[in-house]
């Protein structure tokens, strides 16, 4: 079984000082910890437990700047066979419908089974790549996927996680893409030996011209939209922060507690 | 002039509740664009459904088909492109949930139409649709403007609207469904529940919530002993439960179980919508988060800024005293 993956490499932004950059329609990427998108970390793996089981091999594609090699080492690292990375000065911009016709251009004339992506980025968080690309490719597609049950005879049979613990069983035609669900399994951990031992592996890059694009077809110019500009949201009434030493504040949370949570 | 229309989410019988929010807002955009507001409803039986929806939209389109019983994008994607040829809608919105995720963005590429995803506003000014989209995890929002286009698609997050009284007296339109075959390529089997947990964190009069901000679980212990001071009930993130630090039945979210303690005590949570959307009714919140501009600061009434781990220490110390 010949499955592509779909990975990102994103800025890790939970925990960090976000600063909208000089242009106002995106955020500084200076200084930021990047690392591969979680929810590819859980696809990579599943596609490698899938090749473990019926055979084949696992090909991951990652559209972005050099620095993507680096993600692209880590999955193939953690057992992926082949990588091929897409770039031109042209991309910039692109939303996720452009996203996901530059990625068909790669795919396309490649052989595959399945095509596994995330359910959606932690950077942009679209959500939307992966179906845009089935239905670019023509081909069928299940997103929020949180158990892939069984493959057999060109048919997956898959479980989409749908809202308040509720799961949905689909039975989909190869090829299909699927958009992995964090939670899915457990992403093997790869040392910085594994890395090493992939670092000669050639990375395949592609730019516009290769893939047969023309520059309206990707960028702003193929996008569906633009961004205008990047705020911070209103914080509205906001919490009240507590302040002090440490006992200061834990006096004051024992009183709320008393109060609101009646505990005595 | 074209429609604005709301694509109505139904599961197992039930309207969603992002419909009447989508409602809502169709509302307002069409009393101030002076376009129609239809909400198109597909289903088996579903006749019921019409007439809740008759006091919330001038203009109902119902088709019912066996084969629209179960939600399949493919059938629905197939049965949207008919209808849409006749509705010819300006703005087409889906909610940004499974059903939608699933559905809205082929259904977008397939009609070439511009779609915004996961939007918490929507707006139109000189016929030129724009939305507020938040992504870094909720830490920026982003203003875009979508091309311009006969018809376009939003996907609209849940929660985002609130829903005000009205009533309006609607009709009711039955279109013949154009669904020709069941989809081959693409099948609904059935639904499965989670298997009941262990633990019904919905009962807990106080939760003590945790997120990735503990870091692992050997440092599970550092709040399970704060909850037990408090008799309190621990519960937790998504990815607390993804990575098996915590079992399923303690997760609070969109995917997880909706609660509403008197105090839930957020603890290293960024507050992403789909946690939110779960705890978001507690009396009272109260987050702690070395992160000033994490977005749990907004939902939440009290907040403490700092380490996680010198401040649970601390009130636990304190707490064992207050009521020990
Ligand atoms: C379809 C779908 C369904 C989902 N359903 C759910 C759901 O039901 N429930 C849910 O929770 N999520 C759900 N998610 C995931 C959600 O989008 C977020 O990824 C998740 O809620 C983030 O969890 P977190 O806040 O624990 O982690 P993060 O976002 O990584 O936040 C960690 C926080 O901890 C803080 N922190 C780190 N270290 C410390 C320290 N030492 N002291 C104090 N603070 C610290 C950081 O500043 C940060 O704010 C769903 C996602 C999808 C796509
Ligand atoms: N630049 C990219 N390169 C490769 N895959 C991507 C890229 N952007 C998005 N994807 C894939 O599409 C999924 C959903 O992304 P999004 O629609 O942005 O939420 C991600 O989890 C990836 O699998």
């Amino acid at each position: 079984m010949e499955i592509i993956v779909c990975i990102k490499r994103v800025p890790e932004t939970a925990d960090a000082d976000i600063v909208i950059d000089k242009t106002g329609r995106d955020i500084e990427r200076e200084g930021l910890v990047f690392d591969i998108n979680e929810w590819d970390n859980y696809a990579v793996e599943e596609a490698i437990l899938l090749k473990e089981k019926y055979g084949g091999s696992v090909t991951v594609i990652s559209l972005g700047p050099e620095e993507a090699n680096e993600t692209l080492r880590k999955a193939l690292a953690m057992g992926a066979y082949k990588a091929i990375r897409l770039t031109d000065p042209a991309f910039q911009d692109s939303d996720g419908y452009a996203i996901a016709r530059i990625l068909s251009r790669a795919i396309g004339p490649l052989p595959y089974d399945l095509i596994l992506t995330g359910v959606q980025t932690e950077d942009d968080g679209y959500g939307q790549v992966g179906p845009t690309l089935a239905e670019i490719l023509q081909i069928p597609h299940a997103s929020i996927v949180n158990k892939i049950e069984a493959i057999e005879n060109g048919r997956a049979r898959v479980h989409r996680e749908l809202e308040g613990g509720l799961d949905e069983v689909v039975d989909l035609e190869l090829p299909a893409v699927l958009t992995i669900q964090s939670g899915i399994n457990e992403p093997r951990y790869v040392s910085i030996m594994g890395i090493r031992r992939v670092a000669k592996i050639e990375i395949k890059v592609l730019d516009l011209h290769e893939l047969s694009m023309k520059p309206d077809e990707a960028g702003e110019p193929g996008s569906m939209t633009v961004v205008e500009r990047v705020f911070f949201p209103p914080t509205g009434e906001g919490a009240q922060i507590l302040e002090g030493t440490a006992d200061e504040i834990a006096d004051k949370v024992i009183s709320i507690l008393k109060e609101k949570g009646g505990v005595a | 002039m074209g429609n604005i229309i709301v694509l109505v989410e139904h599961r197992r019988g039930e309207i969603r509740d992002i419909t009447f929010e989508m409602l809502m807002k169709g509302k307002k955009l069409s009393e101030s664009t002076g376009r129609p507001l239809n909400a198109i409803l597909f289903g088996n039986n579903v006749g019921g459904m019409a007439e809740q929806l008759r006091s919330r939209a001038k203009r109902v389109v119902l088709i019912e088909d066996q084969k629209l019983e179960n939600f399949n994008s493919e059938t629905y994607q197939q049965a949207l492109r008919n209808v849409i040829e006749g509705e010819k809608p300006f703005l087409l919105l889906i909610g940004h949930t499974a059903f939608g995720m699933d559905l809205a963005p082929s259904l977008a590429a397939l009609l070439n139409a511009p779609l915004a995803t996961d939007c918490i506003d929507v707006m139109v000014e000189d016929n030129r649709i724009k939305a507020i989209r938040q992504p870094y995890g909720g830490k920026v929002n982003v203003e875009v403007c979508l091309k311009p286009a006969e018809q376009s698609m939003v996907t609209v997050r849940p929660a985002s609207f609130s829903v005000e009284e009205y009533s309006l007296d609607g009709e009711i339109i039955r279109v013949s469904s154009p669904v020709t075959g069941e989809s081959a390529s693409k099948r609904f089997v059935e639904y499965v529940e989670a298997a009941a947990g262990e633990l019904d964190i919905t009962q807990a009069p106080i939760l003590v919530s945790v997120g990735r901000g503990i870091k692992g679980p050997e440092n599970i212990p550092v709040v399970q002993e704060l909850a037990d001071s408090l008799g309190a009930v621990l519960s937790c993130s998504r990815p607390v439960v993804d990575k098996k630090w915590l079992p399923k039945d303690r997760q609070v979210g969109t995917s997880g179980k909706t609660v509403k303690p008197k105090v839930y005590i957020a603890i290293g949570i960024s507050g992403a919508f789909q946690h939110a959307a779960g705890m978001k009714g507690s009396g009272t919140i109260i987050a702690i988060n070395r992160d000033s501009k994490a977005p749990i600061f907004n939902i939440a009434q009290y907040g403490i800024v700092g380490d996680l781990f010198k401040i649970v220490p601390a009130l636990k110390g304190k707490i064992k005293e207050a009521f020990g």
